[in-house]
């Protein structure tokens, strides 16, 4: 279990992009983080993976405090992050980033079997460097991959898994997220603003100018929004400044 | 053989005892073994050190072998391999050359490669160079290249320096005619004090004929490394350069592109990128649980392999 608490961070300027951010993330379970563009989920995201350090509060993973762990140490003991923006290499192909994240050599069948569960075919991947001349939703698939191949993952987050993804990988990209909830022993953090992946969801936080402004079960938070007769389409919450959309 | 020209020449070629097809060792200064086959002939070079390999027409599917070692200090290894590739041929070429001193003395190689390839002809070459062994002399490889493409023929140079190389100077010519084409993929490291210098000078004189050039390199320690290259087309053709560096510690790299062109239909371009890895890609490797050098290690051996 993940839980994060009173989370501040600003950036040098002095600017606050989270405030009094607390969440806890449950093992088995799926919790959607969703909320207007700028709203500071990747802002999160990093922080719970490290690439950023908060200014106060805390983040806990099984009861431990991490906080103060960079990133490598985090990664190893369980944090696992697919980058909203994948990050190109000019000269690491695909079976190398697998690898690296698997901790060994893989064969060509659990290659196969980890690109097939975000929709791609091997035999045009496996030796494809992953560099600038991947399509968005290509390099955003094997991000995916990438962190699914990482098998001692006790928390991931997804920073927006669908952008860029055609309808039919799509479906297997929701597989994928039903299949690692189901083995029921680690969190899993979704940001996202799909449909289909609020309806998977167990718990919904919807984060808008850097504070979460609900959280609740997918019922309460889905009802909730019914009643107010706003589409789930429309922007769950507020913008930036705080209000509300629509 | 001697065992440091054995190891050495595992690393540069494709050595595991043997060689299949034709080949010619050449062990400080020496031949140290040669075999032509039925359609590469090898033979002395006339009033000069070196070889004389002549490819028949149409010959296909063949490699031919012709590394070079120097594994004793105080030897300055001056050597000139012509080769004739014959209409239609389509063969490997693996050079490769390895320098290892360990007594205090310097070493050198110098090999001068001559490529004269006829109408319709393919080659791949591969060169991997290397120097080993520890004291204080210098280890140097000074490879001069020049290339003569006939008609619609197609060269790929192949081009890695590992490491441990002290100096080097690599000059690179071709001239190309038409509808020749011309790749040329060259990877350097360097480290500590060592310096790198390469120069390419390629004339795209024929209609239709294109180069590509695409030199990645890593200084790191206190190396440094010079980069000229300079396309001239001449003709209706299509060049390109790169060159890719990545600077570690206090390396230091200096990138001096040069384009001309003398025909309103030559299309020219030049890439040129130096810098420290970039920051994001080591975080992402470091999401996946490596260190900080770990990552930056697998991002150089990549960039270099790639
Ligand atoms: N390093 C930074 N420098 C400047 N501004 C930043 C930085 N990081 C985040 N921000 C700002 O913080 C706010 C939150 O950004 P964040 O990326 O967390 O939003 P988000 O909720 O993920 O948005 P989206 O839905 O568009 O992905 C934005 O206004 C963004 O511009
Ligand atoms: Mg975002």
């Amino acid at each position: 279990m993940l839980e994060i608490k009173d989370l501040c961070w600003s950036l040098e300027t002095g600017e606050e992009i989270l405030k009094d951010v607390s969440l806890k993330v449950p093992d088995g379970k799926l919790t959607v983080v969703t909320g207007p563009n700028g709203g500071g989920k990747t802002s999160l995201a990093k922080l719970i993976a490290g690439l950023e350090k908060p200014q106060k509060g805390s983040i806990c993973l099984d009861g431990e405090d991490i906080t103060g762990w960079d990133i490598t140490e985090r990664a190893q003991s369980g944090i696992a992050y697919a980058f909203q923006q994948p990050v190109r290499f000019k000269g690491l192909n695909v079976r190398d980033l697998l690898e690296l994240a698997a901790k060994r050599k893989l064969n060509e069948g659990e290659i196969c079997e980890l690109l097939g569960r975000v929709g791609l075919c091997a035999n045009e991947y496996i030796d494809r460097v992953v560099d600038a001349s991947l399509s968005g939703g290509e390099a955003k698939r094997i991000e995916i991959a990438t962190v699914l191949a990482k098998t001692d993952s006790k928390v991931i987050v997804f920073d927006e898994p669908e952008a860029g993804i055609d309808l039919w990988s799509f479906s297997s990209l929701i597989e994928a997220f039903e299949k690692l909830k189901s083995d029921g022993n680690r969190s899993l953090l979704i940001i996202s603003h799909q449909e289909r992946i609020l309806e998977i969801s167990d718990y919904i936080a919807v984060i808008a100018a850097g504070r979460v402004s609900k959280f609740g079960t997918r019922e309460e938070i889905l009802g909730g929004l019914m009643n107010e007769e706003k589409a789930v389409r429309c922007p769950l919450g507020k913008d930036k400044e705080g209000n509300p959309n629509g | 053989m001697d065992k440091t020209t054995e190891e050495l020449l595992g690393i540069v070629s494709d050595w595991s005892g043997k060689f299949n097809g034709a080949y010619n060792i050449r062990s400080n200064g020496q031949c140290a073994g040669r075999q032509s086959s039925e359609n590469i002939l090898i033979e002395n070079k006339e009033g000069a050190p070196g070889l004389v390999i002549k490819i028949k027409p149409g010959t296909k599917g063949e490699t031919v072998y012709i590394p070079a070692c120097v594994t004793k200090g105080g030897i300055d290894d001056l050597v000139y391999n012509d080769f004739y590739v014959g209409e239609g041929a389509d063969v490997i070429i693996v050079a490769g050359c390895g320098v290892h001193t360990d007594d205090g003395h310097d070493v050198r190689h110098n090999g001068i490669h001559r490529f004269i390839l006829d109408k319709g002809s393919k080659v791949l070459y591969k060169e991997k160079h290397i120097g080993t062994g520890a004291g204080g002399g210098a280890k140097r490889i000074d490879p001069v290249t020049e290339i003569i493409q006939g008609e619609d023929s197609y060269l790929e140079m192949d081009t890695i320096q590992i490491g441990g190389v002290d100096r080097t100077f690599r000059k690179t010519s071709g001239t190309l005619g038409k509808g020749a084409k011309l790749v040329i993929k060259e990877r350097i490291l360097t480290d500590k004090e060592q310096r790198a210098e390469t120069d390419f000078a390629v004339e795209l004189n024929g209609e239709g004929s294109a180069a590509d050039i695409v030199s990645r390199s890593v200084a790191r320690g206190n190396s440094y490394q010079e980069y000229h290259s300079k396309i001239s087309g001449n003709a209706k053709c299509k060049g390109h350069s790169e060159c890719d560096a990545i600077l570690a510690d206090n390396g230091k790299v200096n990138a001096a592109p040069e384009l001309f062109a003398g025909d309103l239909d030559a299309e020219l371009i030049h890439e040129a990128a130096i810098g420290k890895i970039a920051g994001e890609q080591i975080i992402k490797l470091r999401t996946l649980g490596l260190t900080e050098e770990e990552a930056e290690k697998k991002i150089i051996d990549g960039f270099l392999r790639g």
